[in-house]
């Protein structure tokens, strides 16, 4: 049985892991001079969003304005351009959407820093949390007149319960 | 106070229920151009008509302009062309055309069958206008002012009602910052 389950689990994770590697994407072929300027060629397409699809970033988009862009990047990184330069370039154009990775401004303060602020508000609410708690145990203790209670509650040999049957 | 605690989820769900419906209603294609509020972009291109004409940026200056990015390649453009004849005829907007990326034989051929709403287009063989403009596809339509500051960029098909909504109200507003300007 849990062979079976090993199995299956298994096949569900080659077929996870082939279906990320083989994904389509446009064919072209930019020649680099050197390994260094095509893993920058990669990495600025990877980095740049297409404007036309949205969800899809340069290196990924078969969209006619993507195909536009990529050509636009391997000029630059051609001509000598920076990796800054060149992301400078798009971002005058198509705005910061373009980017990925936003940068920090006052307009993505939240973006950047709101995941931080509320993991430090969820533990201060943690924090506070616990301690009430155990300011509420140390209350616990019994005044002197609750603790008789308790003494005549359990010599009592008739519980409630048993009161209860005897009454049916 | 802690019947108060209970009631912060339930806050907080309503709130982001808000904020993600609205999302809902919002459309991601509706980007503002980063170019509004900049200047026109310098180009050197010759008209789609006469393939000897140069023209730059200056041959478009001193008026309030709409221009307009078409293409053959683009089934939407078909669809604008007639109302866009008709905008121009009732309207008196002057409008420049983009052709963007197409073939100058075709475009010569869609003027001379569907008409020609543009006092006349540029021919951008390369798309560099296009690039230069953030034109991400077509058609697109851009609103110039008077001091060739871009001021809108529309994207998507212009009809009556888009004119109305998108279109009227910002020529209106321009009109009337050139007047007062002239008047000074």
């Amino acid at each position: 049985m849990l062979k079976h389950i090993t199995m299956v689990l298994s096949s569900i994770f080659a077929i996870l892991m082939l279906s990320s590697t083989v994904s389509a994407s446009p064919v072209e072929t930019f020649s680099f001079k050197n390994d260094v300027t095509k893993v920058r060629f990669q990495t600025l397409t990877k980095e740049l969003r297409c404007p036309k699809c949205q969800n899809q970033d340069l290196a990924d988009s078969n969209a006619p304005i993507a195909a536009d862009l990529r050509k636009q990047i391997y000029t630059q990184l051609n001509q000598g351009k920076s990796d800054q330069e060149i992301v400078d370039y798009m971002v005058a154009r198509y705005g910061e959407f373009v980017l990925y990775r936003p940068r920090v401004s006052s307009l993505t303060y939240v973006l950047w820093f709101g995941p931080a602020l509320l993991l430090l508000l969820g533990a201060i609410i943690v924090v506070i949390i616990l301690r009430s708690r155990s300011n509420k145990n140390e209350d616990k203790a019994l005044s002197a007149d609750e603790q008789k209670k308790l003494q005549q509650l359990l010599n009592s040999t008739e519980t409630p319960l048993k009161k209860e049957q005897n009454n049916q | 106070m802690n019947k108060a605690i209970r009631f912060i989820p339930l806050v907080l769900v309503i709130i982001l229920g808000v904020v993600l419906y609205r999302g809902l209603s919002l459309n991601p294609q509706e980007m503002p151009s980063a170019l509004v509020g900049k200047p026109m972009p310098d180009f050197k291109l010759t008209t789609l008509l006469d393939k000897n004409k140069v023209v730059t940026k200056e041959d478009l200056k001193g008026d309030i302009v709409l221009i307009n990015v078409w293409a053959t390649w683009c089934v939407y453009c078909k669809y604008e062309f007639p109302d866009l004849i008709d905008i121009v005829k009732k309207e008196g907007i002057v409008l420049y055309g983009v052709n963007s990326k197409d073939d100058r034989a075709a475009a010569k051929t869609w003027i001379k069958t569907l008409g020609n709403p543009y006092i006349f287009s540029i021919f951008d063989e390369e798309g560099s206008l296009g690039l230069d403009m953030g034109v991400y596809g077509a058609p697109e339509t851009f609103v110039i002012d008077h001091h060739g500051i871009i001021r809108k960029r529309f994207a998507g098909v212009i009809n009556p009602t888009t004119w109305q909504q998108e279109f009227k109200p910002l020529l209106a507003q321009l009109k009337q910052e050139r007047a007062t300007e002239q008047g000074k």
